[in-house]
């Protein structure tokens, strides 16, 4: 009898400092679409030395890219009761189900990145992402400034169909299009990749008889100049002397092109994102409801003379 | 305990051992909801894995399931939109489902091809079409489909028992009683337990392959359509390398990749195993999602290697009595 309330007395004990550690910290769990390309990778590194700074317990999921695996991290969020769920979703669609579970359970949502379908937009709490538009338009205004308003353009899309792309393009356009003498020549998709804007370029060095008459490159994303950087060198060209080469992400290879002159400009598509996620997670979690649907994380164009 | 039942024996022990370390490890995870979560979130894998399970006994393999999966959730989106009830599109499917499974089936008889690479082809073609159909994911937007995720039966403590899941243990129970309580089921096992004897004893060779792989098509086709109601929408990508997961689940199962052995209850708990690993992997939530692959890995070259064994002393008894 004695020995049996010796042992109730220490389960209860260990349950008490276990609750009480577990209370002490915020838990989140984060929902992350993989580890495709550089930004994401750099991203998800981002949110959990970010989460050790602040404190938070982090619950990372890595979903390989699947639907199927990132509701079901989701759940387990929800069934282990984090404080918060950060989902940055592999596909817009299939959200409205598990989301109402979390708010049923009380649980916020936020998401980073992408973009959700849902029909009840109070099934999350806010998105907080960088603004592609927003992106199109530095580089159009970049690009406006340094060509004194006079320019034709080639542009390496990406993929076709994808936010980026589409937001991009139209947001360098809004502003391209206050110029009467700006204009878009020749337009194609690169699918994002290295290789695919290498051969866009290709296409285009010979569509135009060796870029005559053409401007300025504008590209997507940094892969697909960096691969238009090349085709334009093996045709004999001077990226960034004869042409302007403005693109956006800002990734390490593109810090070096700046560098050496081969490119102009490029605009940050920031990884380090933590510092502009999380304290609108605690500081919801701490009282502060009201929150815009759409959070922006700035960009910012960088140019030669910043990596010098 | 009889010889058939060491495999699953085996398979229910993993899955109450995983389900027990996750309860020591982490708080809330002994919970229905837990378990609810488990089955509802996995459904649409074992319900393809069932038909895998008839194809992997009668000594087949099936690899285009993943992409019968996508292929039935962006056509159904794509019927939908145009104003179909989702019930009669996902009758559409499973027919479809049955129809190419059948046709398969009779190509694998007729031409004496190896089944792995007509399935291949088809892994390719269904996939392909996903693709042909849309690009991006299409959403499916109906009451129905809202009433059926929000249905649910509620279970002791938080948990609750999902439409998708009641579906998947139904489609189990037929699954079963095809198995084990009708003449095509006897003829898959002894089709996989040596084709020529079979054919000796009068089993009609043909129409048991045309029938293996229409109901392989049925099952896959269903989890296509639980998939596709399950996330409401579809997506062309989905269920890329279900075909994989759905063979592992098999032979955690119990079920022997060389046919003629095997049961279809297995196949639930083989699924569940998988799906347990990735729950405890996303409780921690600090290891990575590769571990899943590996841990399943594992798990998967252990059962294969105790099913050896098994096997070995089973022939040693045999040529000993023969």
């Amino acid at each position: 009898m004695r020995s049996r309330n010796w042992l109730s007395g220490i389960v209860l004990g260990a349950g008490m400092v276990f609750a009480a550690s577990a209370a002490s910290a915020v838990t989140i769990g984060f929902s992350q679409v993989g580890d495709e390309g550089d930004w994401r990778p750099a991203f998800s590194k981002d949110m959990q030395d970010e989460a050790k700074k602040e404190g938070i317990d982090l619950k990372f999921a890595d979903a390989q890219g699947k639907e199927e695996n990132q509701l079901k991290a989701v759940r387990a969020f929800i069934a282990q009761r984090v404080d918060a769920i950060i989902i940055a979703p592999v596909v817009v669609t299939g959200w409205d189900q598990v989301l109402k579970e979390a708010k049923a359970a009380n649980i916020p949502v936020f998401l980073a990145d992408r973009d959700v379908d849902v029909a009840d937009k109070s099934l999350y709490v806010t998105r907080i992402s960088a603004d592609f538009n927003l992106e199109g338009r530095l580089a159009g205004a970049w690009l406006a400034a340094a060509s004194k308003g006079r320019c034709n353009i080639v542009e390496l899309q990406g993929t076709t169909g994808s936010a980026p792309a589409i937001e991009r393009k139209k947001g360098f356009e809004s502003v391209i299009a206050l110029f009467p003498d700006m204009k878009i020549v020749k337009s194609q998709s690169g699918d994002f990749t290295t290789d695919g804007g290498k051969k866009v370029m290709e296409a285009f060095i010979k569509a135009t008889d060796g870029l005559k008459g053409i401007c300025a490159s504008f590209a997507h994303n940094d892969n697909m100049q960096l691969g238009a950087i090349q085709a334009m060198k093996e045709a004999g060209l001077h990226p960034g002397k004869d042409v302007l080469m403005v693109s956006v992400d800002y990734v390490p290879a593109m810090v070096t092109e700046l560098k050496a002159g081969d490119a102009n400009a490029s605009v940050e598509l920031r990884s380090a994102i933590g510092k502009y996620i999380y304290p609108v997670v605690l500081e919801y979690l701490k009282g502060k409801k009201d929150w815009p649907k759409w959070v922006k994380i700035p960009s910012d164009v960088h140019t030669a003379a910043d990596v010098k | 305990m009889k010889e058939r039942y060491i495999p699953i024996a085996g398979t229910i022990f993993v899955f109450i051992a995983l389900f027990l370390t996750g309860g020591a490890l982490y708080k809330h995870f002994l919970s229905t909801l837990v378990l609810g979560d488990l089955l509802a979130d996995n459904a649409f894998i074992i319900i393809a894995a069932i038909g895998t399970t008839f194809v992997i006994i009668s000594g087949g393999i099936d690899l285009s399931i993943g992409s019968m999966i996508g292929f039935v959730g962006v056509v159904m989106a794509g019927l939908v939109g145009h104003g179909w009830h989702p019930l009669a599109a996902a009758a559409a499917m499973i027919a479809f489902g049955v129809l190419y499974g059948g046709i398969v089936g009779w190509i694998i008889d007729i031409c004496d091809i190896q089944p792995f690479i007509i399935t291949l082809a088809g892994l390719f073609l269904l996939r392909g079409s996903c693709f042909m159909v849309s690009l991006d994911s299409v959403p499916i937007k109906h009451s129905f489909v809202d009433a059926f995720s929000a249905w649910r039966i509620p279970l002791p403590g938080s948990g609750f028992l999902t439409s998708s899941a009641i579906v998947m243990l139904l489609a189990l129970l037929a699954g079963v009683v095809i198995a084990h309580f009708t003449r095509f089921g006897t003829n898959v096992y002894a089709l996989g337990g040596d084709r020529t004897s079979a054919a000796l004893m009068g089993v009609p060779i043909r129409r048991t392959t045309v029938m293996i792989y229409a109901l392989g098509g049925f099952y896959s086709a269903l989890g296509g359509v639980i998939y596709a109601l399950y996330t409401a929408s579809g997506y062309p990508l989905a269920g890329s390398g279900v075909e994989l997961d759905a063979i592992a689940a098999v032979v955690l199962g119990g079920t022997l990749l060389t046919g003629g052995v095997g049961l279809v209850v297995g196949t639930l708990f083989g699924g569940l195993i998988s799906g347990l690993i990735a729950t405890i992997i996303d409780f921690d939530g600090t290891l990575t999602s590769a571990w899943a692959r590996v841990v399943v890995g594992l798990l998967l070259f252990l059962f294969i290697l105790a099913q050896r064994t098994l096997i070995g002393t089973r022939n040693a008894l045999r040529q000993s009595i023969g």
